[in-house]
């Protein structure tokens, strides 16, 4: 049956400015531009991905949406129409890529961040040391110190493993397999330059980038994907994920067609097998079986490394935090709803968990509240776009943030949402060769380098405003955010009084 | 030289701290006596050791274990082979629950019976292929989501109308396979599995390590093999391939 899905873009090419070099039909990777005796669009094919826009040396090519394939109505939108249409052709569970890309309320835009003005002077991040320098892992409860028989003090406390961040960023959870090797290269690199940590995601570690052991988070997920004691070993940090904000308590399934040879054996899996992993850990029923797990984790790296656990950001996750940090994690990662994913049920990822700022805000109150805060440090994930959020999340009582679309975006992508068809004209979120080859890791480790030195030296600037010369002074200093246009609740539950209001 | 623990009122950071510096200085044979719910015995170790365990260790025994041998000379408790990628786990008694879970490579032998949700994904990748054994009856949610691997259940000794595994046998299993000596009622399987009979390579595979099996709790290989076996594989190592609207 032919589908009655209109197409949902139109392209358009100007031919009197197309000279035929067919650059367009070689970078379309979904199969919408055709050579006939000239360029000829298969409209329905097309998910804006703006490969070909970006090539085309004459910027013949424009797309647009197909703004008459629906009668307008404030109700039923063209997408919902089009999510019935399709399922009543398939019977399927509607699958995405991305994050969260609904209009719900981003409260990052509605929080201000303070300034000085004459009473405490502000400070010039260009002439004075700004001191972004992070630390991850559990802190003492107390120093104690020793006096030696010369007279030096020394520390007596034993200080738990701590990861050094030189900027308090660190790329997203991206697996092996949902996205390309070139991809996990360009973050490994920029990771290493930037004194930052990438994240292996579920998919194992390819071993070309076992140099880079120093700048790697390495993922323990419920499948297990990748993971033996070299492994954990090969690792600044290890993560046990528990959830991911695009899809908080479902696993995943990375489809056959991505397992090639390469994959397979970071895995561990039979190619052009599914890679399926359970929506739980089949040895975590509780907080005291995650605790089994993040000790096991400790005795095979000897205690050498902090474990992360990772959770999505849902209703409960304050009380959910406590129970990680008293299970033993020496960091949390709280992954709010507008994270990103390489594939995703839709009506997961459009309507489940709660946004990052207000499970942010939850959660530290709950740690500081009980006294534990020190025990863990906090990491913010899911739809953090630039260093404004990053200052703001830090202010909330961030250690560090994550960003993970962000660093794709970086790296080429356009967030058309396709990722998990595998046909990525980009090169990030595919496995075809002749794809994968599109993105050079040297470039985009040098792309990726130059967001990060961007925002440290923004983020620089926002301190300076503040009057602050570390992040340290910062964290957790919701004193210095104002919100404006929130209802007293959300304002009470951020810790954030409203804008207009002094100390 | 062997080593002799005494692991008596020993926490288990302890005890195994002693056991991973004294494998680094070249020491391949430890003795643990008095075991008595220490946890993560053999946890990641690397080197061809072995270790002797007389009396209950605690859980995740061998859990990222690449390559020594462990002997439990009684029952084992939950999480035994978690993660593991080589080498040998010979429990002579029975094993808790989330045996083998993700299991990789290398052996589990089970003189009794298992728990619940045994070999949970586990997996395998061309010639490393995790091999369970159980004596005795296994509960529900055996094999579950199998990704590779051999799982087999002897159903030795049973009491009359107990069945060999639980319900939910193999659900979600897309790969490897499960060898059953005797029946299974149909309304216990997953919906992804099939049973078929054996075929000469299953009976080759299955004579192999039964082989080993029997010598190393004294048992009667032909004997075994005399009952009839049926196998479990997964319909599809794609199962839910389907599943989506694209």
């Amino acid at each position: 049956m032919a589908s009655e899905l209109p197409p949902e873009f139109i392209v358009k090419i100007a031919y009197d400015r197309c000279r035929r070099c067919k650059r367009c039909v070689m970078n379309c990777s979904f199969g919408c531009m055709q050579f006939t005796d000239r360029v000829v669009p298969e409209h329905k094919l097309c998910v804006a991905c703006q490969r070909c826009v970006t090539f085309c040396p004459e910027h013949a090519i424009t797309i647009t949406k197909n703004e008459l394939a629906y009668k307008e109505n404030a109700n039923w939108s063209p997408e919902t129409r089009q999510n019935i249409l399709k399922q009543a052709e398939t019977g399927g569970i509607l699958l995405t890529g991305m994050g969260n890309p609904r209009e719900y309320p981003i409260l990052w835009d509605h929080l201000l961040v303070d300034a000085c003005q004459v009473t405490n002077p502000s400070i010039d991040p260009l002439r004075e040391p700004m001191e972004l320098r992070t630390f991850l892992g559990r802190k003492p409860d107390r120093l104690e110190f020793v006096e030696s028989e010369y007279g030096e003090i020394d520390l007596a406390t034993e200080i738990e493993p701590q990861v050094r961040l030189d900027v308090p960023v660190v790329f997203g959870a991206m697996s092996y397999g949902a996205v390309s090797l070139n991809v996990h290269r360009s973050l490994a690199m920029a990771a290493a330059r930037s004194g930052t940590l990438m994240n292996t995601g579920e998919g194992g570690l390819h071993k070309e980038l076992y140099p880079y052991s120093g700048n790697v988070i390495v993922q323990v997920a419920s499948g297990r994907f990748g993971v033996h004691s070299e492994y954990l070993n090969t690792s600044a940090m290890v993560e046990i994920k528990i959830g991911q904000g695009a899809k908080p308590g479902i696993g995943g399934h990375l489809p056959g067609e991505k397992v090639d040879e390469d994959i397979s054996k970071t895995r561990m899996i039979p190619v052009g097998s599914d890679a399926i992993s359970p929506a739980p850990h089949h040895d975590i029923y509780s907080i005291e079986d995650l605790s089994q797990l993040i000790y096991a984790i400790k005795e095979a790296t000897d205690y050498e490394k902090p474990v992360s656990v990772k959770i999505s950001a849902v209703h409960n996750v304050a009380a959910i935090a406590s129970g990680i940090v008293r299970a033993g994690a020496d960091v949390v990662t709280i992954d709010g709803f507008r994270g990103g994913t390489g594939a995703a049920p839709m009506v997961i990822r459009d309507n489940v968990g709660i946004p990052i700022e207000l499970a942010l805000a939850a959660v530290d109150e709950r740690l500081r509240s009980e006294g534990i805060r020190n025990n863990a440090s906090i990491i913010c994930a899911g739809g953090i776009r630039n260093s404004g959020d990053m200052a703001k999340a830090i202010a909330l009582g961030a250690d560090a943030v994550v960003i993970g679309t962000a660093a794709l975006v970086a790296l080429g992508c356009r967030i058309c949402q396709k990722c998990y068809t595998g046909n990525c004209a980009w090169g990030i979120a595919t496995q075809k060769p002749e794809l994968v080859r599109r993105l050079d890791p040297q470039v985009g480790a040098g792309r990726l380098t130059n967001l990060l030195t961007a925002w440290s030296l923004e983020l620089k600037e926002v301190l300076g405003s503040l009057g602050v010369n570390s992040i340290e002074s910062l964290r957790g200093s919701r004193e210095r955010l104002r919100g404006i246009g929130l209802d007293s609740q959300t304002l009470e539950l951020l810790g954030v009084k409203p804008a207009g209001v002094g100390q | 030289m062997v080593m002799r623990i005494d692991c008596k009122g020993l926490y288990y950071r302890k005890q195994n701290k002693i056991i991973r510096d004294a494998a680094e200085e070249g020491e391949t044979e430890f003795i643990l006596d008095n075991a008595n719910g220490q946890r993560y015995i053999g946890n990641g170790i690397e080197k061809n050791i072995k270790i002797t365990v007389n009396g209950v260790p605690g859980n995740d025994l061998a859990m990222f274990m690449n390559g020594p041998t462990i002997i439990v000379n009684a029952n084992a408790q939950d999480g035994v082979a978690n993660t593991m990628n080589a080498g040998e786990v010979i429990v002579h008694g029975s094993a808790g629950d989330v045996i083998g879970y993700g299991m990789r490579g290398g052996k589990l032998y089970v003189r009794g019976n298992i728990g619940y949700r045994a070999g949970i994904h586990a997996k395998e990748y061309k010639k490393q292929i995790p091999i369970i054994i159980a004596g005795g009856v296994a509960g529900d949610f055996c094999g579950e989501y199998m990704a590779g691997g051999v799982l087999v259940l002897l159903g030795l000794n049973r009491g009359e109308g107990v069945p060999i595994a639980g319900n939910y046998l193999g659900t979600g299993m897309h790969g490897g396979v499960i060898y059953i000596r005797g029946e299974v009622d149909e309304y216990t399987l997953g919906k992804e599995v099939s049973v078929l009979p054996l075929d000469k390579k299953d009976l080759k595979v299955l004579t192999k390590h039964l082989k080993e099996y029997c010598e190393h709790f004294g048992l009667d290989l032909d004997e075994i093999m005399a009952e009839p076996f049926i196998k479990l594989q997964p319909l599809s190592n794609r199962p839910y391939g389907c599943l989506y609207a694209y």
